[in-house]
């Protein structure tokens, strides 16, 4: 596997107020990110809310200024891509490769365009193909995403909000790219659509070679979909791991945390089980000194009020945490609850 | 699957333009159609400038065409039958003629119907050759008297004698036009301006906002008087309605420049337009393609609103002489002529054109208002 998109020492600060009157502030939404996106995988990025990860993701994508650090892009036919450095008309050229999936289809189509047109529109922007062979190439993408092709001179406000993610799909898998950053996209999506979207998503990964960055906060839908989780907390990312490592044997606490909070169907074996959620997450303007987790972990020093931990592998395996004790702590996964059999 | 005689894509090709699809302009008027008022409105509006496009056509006489034996003279209204001495009747357009009478206390001299003097009155009749709406040669009028020096005065006579009906027809075309222009210029300036202020943001959104609350906390009829006297007595006719068009809509255009960048600050953070964004698209084809279309309708609310605006600022300045001058024709420059008790004592009709004025700022405001909540999907 090759090395798709790096990402390296990324910061985001907003300026906040600074008007003619009052001093400005600022606020760190990220800070350093470093983080590599291997070609073909699905890296998932989860986190609380106002972590840092829709940030992190516009960011990428360069819908947003950087504040500091790269975003380098690597595409198949060699040569490094300098995104973060680039601008306006010189990235054009590259949004063809990342794409982007939003995740409120009723704000993410204009209601103005007819379905044909959202989805050509990108095609046109591009100049890459018209007429006949532009009809052919976007009723196709929309076949393929499940839009009959009847459907297509339709307004978006005809839709329901699955299909209305569908046509999001086509919009961004119209221009063939490489990456696709999937920003919550089966949040707003009730859970039987959910399931419908996420298996399309495989299955047009498979079809097309695609490599997803996959925002959510979901961690269910995360365990489905993706091979490599990043954790974010406070704009820091705090554990970075395979999958199957992750949910197995998490290394950082706030990753416990997470798991713990997952729902478990079957109330036998929820049975028991507490979870401790303790306080709230800090406000990003007044960031806490040390470890960013410190404040709400159970198992915080005096080391990690002082001292701010850096991301590094764990006893030598391809998972990452940012702890001072990641290596001790023996930290419950998502699959450690009480056997439910002795209630048989 | 059926069999198909026609190539798949020929097929999807097809599908593309389906029987029935819904515009938002289509969602709009339906909307707008349930709103009677409004409805009823947008007809009064439409036959007001359609009176104004066809001006010369519909005007009976000459508007400057003065009459010393017609000074004062009252309506004549048009009558339909026509009753013989003997009792028999017909059908007859006419107007009666006048007679005058002394006034035997204040030594005056009136008119009075003359029910003996029928003066016929017909449609379309010859005239002397003049271009409607200043490219189209036509020498027939909608209605008229054949007689040449037969006086007819369907809303009366001014103090020259002249007639107030076509007086008004002429006066609505630049009362109304100067609305329009007015708003257009409003328009132009507000969209740019605005458009720009809420796009971008940033240190030129805060000075344009700025500007906008300085030039709205300023009084205005100071202001327009002040700009108005200061235009110098020679400019020709068309020259001041040009100038005073420009005056108008430099107060005009705050309005509609704080109602575009509104909407463009409420959509540049939508997600489709940072969709389009990321489509590669430029500024140029974000704001023309995904950002008007969907504000478009509320412009042309907002703009439809400021036109009523427009009129009456025109017709006070006029009323107060310092606007159109007195060879221009307008609602304003009529009114002025009702300005004392004497003559409103003696010639009521000349407050005609304030009813113009009435009727069509209510219809333009009513239509307003419908074509707001008609394009606010949110709204009631």
């Amino acid at each position: 596997m090759s090395t798709l998109l790096t990402v390296e020492n990324l910061s985001k600060t907003y300026v906040l107020g600074g008007g003619w009157f009052g001093p400005a502030r600022e606020l760190a939404a990220l800070t350093d990110i470093n983080l590599t996106v291997e070609a073909g995988e699905t890296l998932a990025i989860v986190g609380e809310s106002g972590c840092g990860k829709t940030t992190l993701g516009r960011c990428i994508i360069q819908a947003q200024k950087v504040s500091k650090g790269t975003v380098t892009y690597h595409p198949k036919a060699g040569g490094d891509v300098e995104l973060t450095s680039l601008n306006k008309r010189q990235i054009k050229p590259w949004r063809q490769d990342i794409r982007m999936i939003f995740q409120d289809p009723m704000s993410s189509l204009n209601p103005n365009m007819r379905v044909f047109d959202i989805v050509a529109e990108p095609l046109r922007i591009h100049k890459i193909c018209k007429g006949r062979e532009l009809e052919e190439r976007v009723i196709s993408t929309l076949e393929k995403v499940g839009i009959p092709a009847e459907a297509v001179g339709r307004y978006p406000h005809a839709f329901s909000g699955g299909q209305r993610q569908r046509i999001g799909i086509a919009r961004a898998l119209v221009l063939d790219p490489k990456l696709v950053i999937a920003d919550e996209a089966v949040s707003a999506l009730d859970v039987s659509i959910q399931a419908q979207v996420l298996n399309l998503l495989e299955d047009l990964k498979a079809e097309f070679g695609l490599t997803y960055i996959f925002i959510s906060h979901d961690l269910g839908v995360v365990n489905y979909i993706a091979d490599r989780v990043v954790v974010m907390y406070l704009g820091h990312v705090v554990e970075n791991a395979p999958t199957e490592m992750l949910f197995e044997r998490p290394r950082h606490p706030y990753t416990e945390l997470l798991l713990e909070a997952l729902p478990i169907a079957d109330p036998l074996r929820r049975k028991g089980r507490k979870t401790e959620v303790r306080g709230e997450i800090p406000y990003l303007g007044n960031r806490p000194v040390g470890c960013p987790f410190h404040t709400r972990c159970k198992y915080a020093q005096d080391r990690c009020r002082t001292e701010k931990p850096a991301l590094r592998p764990i006893n030598g395996t391809a998972q990452e945490a940012a702890c001072h004790f990641a290596e001790t702590l023996d930290l419950k996964g998502a699959y450690e609850d009480a056997p439910a059999k002795e209630f048989a | 699957m059926a069999v198909d005689t026609m190539t798949p894509v020929q097929a999807k090709a097809r599908a593309i333009v389906p029987a029935k699809r819904e515009s938002q302009f289509g969602l709009m008027w339906r909307r707008f159609r349930q709103h009677r008022l409004a409805l009823v409105s947008l007809w009064v509006v439409a036959a007001f400038y359609l009176v104004a496009v066809l001006a010369e056509f519909l005007a009976p006489t000459d508007p400057s065409a003065y009459s010393a034996r017609y000074t004062y003279a009252p309506p004549q209204g048009i009558q339909l039958i026509a009753t013989e001495p003997d009792g028999s009747w017909s059908f007859q357009l006419h107007v009666n003629g006048y007679k005058t009478e002394i006034d035997p206390v204040a030594l005056r001299r009136t008119f009075v119907i003359d029910p003996e003097e029928r003066i016929p009155v017909q449609f379309f009749v010859p005239s002397k050759p003049y271009l409607l709406a200043g490219f189209i040669p036509m020498s027939v009028k909608l209605m008229g008297v054949t007689e040449p020096r037969a006086p007819f005065y369907v809303l009366g006579a001014d103090r020259l004698g002249r007639d107030l009906l076509s007086r008004l027809i002429h006066g609505t075309r630049i009362s109304l036009s100067i609305g329009l222009a007015g708003v257009t210029l409003s328009l132009f300036f507000g969209i740019i301006i605005g458009g720009f202020a809420g796009f971008y943001g940033g240190w030129f959104d805060t000075a344009v906002m700025r500007v906008v609350e300085f030039i709205r906390s300023m009084p205005t009829i100071p202001l327009w008087l002040g700009l108005a006297a200061a235009m110098p007595k020679d400019w020709s006719a068309l020259q001041t309605y040009f100038a005073i068009t420009l005056i108008l809509s430099l107060i005009g255009w705050t309005e509609l420049a704080r109602v575009v960048r509104g909407r463009f600050l409420s959509l540049r953070t939508e997600d489709f337009v940072t969709a389009a964004q990321l489509d590669g698209a430029s500024d140029w084809r974000i704001i023309t393609r995904h950002m008007v279309p969907s504000f478009m309708s509320h412009i042309i609310a907002a703009a439809t609103l400021a036109i009523p605006g427009m009129i009456l600022a025109e017709t006070a300045l006029s009323f107060l002489g310092l606007g159109l001058q007195a060879p221009i024709v307008s609602w304003g420059t009529l009114l002025q002529d009702a300005q004392n008790i004497r003559t409103l004592a003696t010639a009521p009709w000349l407050l005609t054109p304030g009813i113009c004025v009435v009727v069509i700022i209510l219809s333009m405001n009513f239509f307003g208002d419908g074509l707001r909540d008609a394009a606010d999907p949110h709204g009631r």
